[in-house]
């Protein structure tokens, strides 16, 4: 199974290769990891969504809080979140699909935010099964180049 | 820029280079990084460090002219590191060594690892290449902070010299709370000749740092009912129960509740080896009866162990499957990461023991102790008196001699398990071995450290002929020290336990095991200025082991024994303890 895992660090110069290097040593598998600074600049979070069942995650947990450079793990998998990710995607377009192509980006709320000769480039945010379907979709007019942020997500606040 | 001075210092050495112009003319009046970093040595109460020196150390191997901090010189850096570990175990204060960078950092490696494996307290400082000359692959530069990631509790590169005095008490800070475990501070040279205006903070200020000192108040219950109620208990006791001094607390509690107990290799000594509840070690060269307590017991009260694979053989759902898990441990990480665990504490040794204490009540174990004695009896430890001189005769003389104070340090193979099972071992911290990593070579400079730190005692350095010779250049060390360490070597001519597992597990097809051309010791020893005997008869054993002793200086005994000679028990990585080879009398 797949935890989302928000883990604060200190905003130093090697604490991505720490925290890194932990997941490959204990062989924990890492699908995506997206960092930023926090508003305080001193910090920074990650956002690392691994793969593995609750003793794996258990481990994977106490192991980052072993490293003296993280302050919190917080395993958002167990919470309500509101979860994003950010792609920019560049398809192929001729005459016959352009239309067709702005219609789908509608669609999805997406945007166009570079147009080329032969290519369109589209921004779309939302979470990791939206911008699968749509990207399912780009295929079938050939996407050129393809860049996704990766999952970053915020528990959400008591109503 | 030339002129005489610069000139003739250029020629003498080849590591000059124009910033030790600056160093020299600044470093006598300066109060700059290096002799921040020695001031802050002495407040944490270091008086002896272990290094070695080089091209950027220059600046702090003057300023440690002016130190009270004695510098011990061993012949190579993995030396230092394994002798400030040897210290740290024995003493229980932190480690302390020194390398420089680049080639003497990547030679502490070993070291690092070593200790950190073992879980020991260290502060390793590393020399670095210049600030503006970091990431260029300048002369000497490696990434040691990078290298050793994985092998470290923490790790600085100091960019400024300010942070020296922040930095050093967070390295002591870290290296010593909780889980013990080497830190790393890694000091370019022009950090070390930098003017320094801050002072020693107050306080160690780490907000995400934290270490459980008191076990949960709820789980001590919970394990103390458990272990009242137990039929077949069993303790499992491992080198956090020496860390956090609870040998006491504990051989209260096993004679409270007359509960048994096995050990793992690092728990040796926390319960004297003479102890009538004792059942031996736990392991692949464990007694059967431990390892058949262990398989059977309907409760296993681990104390301050991780379940390695040389106890588990790796089969962790094979271990123990009929009993309930107590288990100890101040590193919450350890808790299930091998071994499902139905009442985890996670704090301190000594303090959970003496928590539990008063609230336990006597199991009744009457039939559990008449299996075990019948076990005992069944599969004693035992080896063949064949008229040779036997390994085993040898520990067991050395145990009588020496007396229960002296101090064994060992290498790693055959003679290492043979140590760990013969030699009598009745007192915490004077059983110093590498467990974790199973370091060739740890043994020797383990025995310098161990002197350092009790330099009154008897040491006794348990070897073999292939680990030896890994750090034989000590003997250099031993000599310029007077250090009166007696060296006991295990001479087969092999490497033994090599050699034993191609005999047992590939059909007797010996590959690269033989020392074919093995010096003669005693003649090495003697270019050194040590003493030296051969030994090759049983008779002769008591006499020369006590010549060495009665001789004020460094010993070497040469001790020739058979390459047939096999450690048993033992139970084959991957098999249960009940497949265990060589158990039967
Ligand atoms: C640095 C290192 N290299 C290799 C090994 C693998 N190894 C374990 S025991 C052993 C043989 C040790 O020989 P010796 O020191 O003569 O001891 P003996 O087993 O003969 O008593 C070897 C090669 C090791 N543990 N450490
Ligand atoms: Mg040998």
């Amino acid at each position: 199974m797949r935890h989302t895992l928000a883990v604060l660090v200190e905003n130093n110069p090697g604490v991505l290769a720490r925290i890194s290097g932990l997941f490959s040593r204990r062989a924990y598998n890492i699908h995506s990891l997206a960092v930023c600074q926090t508003e305080n600049p001193s910090l920074s979070i990650m956002t690392i969504v691994v793969e593995g069942d609750s003793q794996v995650i258990e481990q994977v947990t106490k192991q980052l809080h072993k490293l003296v450079v993280v302050h919190k793990v917080t395993n958002l998998s167990n919470e309500a979140v509101v979860d994003r990710e950010l792609a920019l995607i560049r398809v192929k377009v001729k005459q016959e699909t352009r239309l067709e192509i702005l219609q789908t980006v509608d669609i999805f709320r997406g945007r166009v935010v570079d147009l080329g000769r032969n290519s369109l480039t589209i921004e779309l945010t939302g979470d990791e099964d939206k911008i699968d379907a749509f990207v399912r979709t780009m295929k079938t007019y050939g996407i050129l180049e393809l860049v996704r942020t990766g999952k970053i997500a915020i528990a959400r606040s008591e109503s | 820029m030339g002129n005489l001075k610069q000139d003739l210092l250029v020629a003498r050495d080849p590591e000059f280079t124009w910033e030790d112009e600056e160093s020299l003319a600044t470093c006598k009046s300066k109060y700059n990084g290096a002799k921040a970093l020695l001031d802050m040595l002495e407040k944490e109460g270091v008086e002896l460090i272990f290094g070695y020196p080089g091209g950027v150390l220059l600046t702090l191997y003057d300023a440690l002219l002016d130190s009270s901090i004695k510098h011990i010189l061993p012949r190579h850096e993995q030396s230092a590191v394994h002798a400030a570990d040897a210290y740290a175990r024995v003493s229980g204060k932190v480690g302390v060594c020194l390398a420089t960078s680049g080639p003497g950092a990547a030679n502490m490696v070993t070291g690092i690892a070593n200790a950190y494996m073992d879980s020991v307290p260290l502060v390793v400082l590393t020399g670095q290449v210049p600030t503006h000359l970091l990431g260029t692959d300048s002369f000497q530069e490696v990434d040691i902070t990078g290298m050793t990631l994985p092998i470290t509790k923490h790790s600085y590169l100091v960019k400024d010299a300010n942070d020296i005095p922040r930095i050093v008490k967070e390295a002591f800070y870290l290296a010593s709370t909780g889980r013990p475990g080497p830190v790393l501070i890694d000091l370019p040279k022009d950090v070390m000749a930098a003017e320094v205006t801050s002072s020693c903070p107050e306080k160690v200020h780490l907000p995400s740092y934290k270490y459980f000192s008191k076990g949960n108040a709820g789980q001590i219950i919970e394990a103390a009912k458990a272990i009242s109620q137990s039929k077949k208990p069993v303790v499992y006791a491992g080198g956090g129960v020496i860390t956090s001094a609870a040998g006491p607390s504990l051989r209260q509690l096993i004679e409270k509740l007359n509960l048994p107990v096995v050990t793992t290799l690092m728990g040796i000594g926390s319960i004297p080896s003479s102890h009538p509840n004792l059942l031996g070690m736990v392991g692949m060269h464990g007694t059967v009866t431990a390892n058949l307590a262990v398989n059977d017991c309907d409760l296993l009260i681990a104390i301050g162990v991780r379940f390695d694979d040389r106890v588990t053989s790796g089969l962790k759902h094979r271990f123990a499957t009929k009993a309930k898990v107590i288990h100890i441990d101040i590193d919450p990480a350890e808790i299930g990461k091998v071994v499902r665990a139905n009442i985890p504490i996670v704090g301190d040794a000594r303090l959970v023991l003496e928590d539990l204490l008063p609230k336990v009540q006597v199991p009744e174990t009457s039939a559990w102790w008449n299996q075990l004695r019948a076990w005992q009896r069944k599969y004693p430890l035992r080896y063949e008196q064949n008229g040779h001189l036997n390994p085993q005769m040898i520990l067991e003389a050395l145990g009588q001699i020496g007396g229960e104070h002296a101090i064994v340090t060992t290498d790693v193979g055959q003679h290492q398990m043979w140590a760990a099972q013969f030699y009598p071992v009745k007192v915490p911290r004077h059983f110093i071995t590498s467990a974790g990593l199973g370091t060739m070579g740890f043994g020797f400079p383990a025995a310098i450290g161990a002197q350092f730190a009790k330099p009154d005692s008897l040491v006794f350095l348990v070897t073999g002929d292939g680990s030896f010779q890994m750090s034989i250049q000590e003997l250099a060390t031993t000599v310029q020290y007077n250090l009166p360490i007696k060296i006991i070597l295990m001479n087969n001519g092999v490497l033994g336990m090599v050699r034993q597992l191609q005999k047992m597990f590939y059909n007797e097809r010996f590959n690269q095991i033989q020392l074919h051309a093995n010096p003669n010791f005693v003649k090495v020893a003697e270019a050194y200025g040590v003493k030296g005997l051969r030994v090759d008869k049983p008779e002769e054993v008591e006499p020369a082991l006590i010549t060495a002793i009665d001789y004020p200086g460094p010993f070497l005994l040469d001790f020739t024994i058979s390459p047939d000679e096999v450690v048993l028990p033992m139970v084959p990585s991957g098999k249960v303890i009940t497949e265990v080879l060589g158990g039967e009398d």
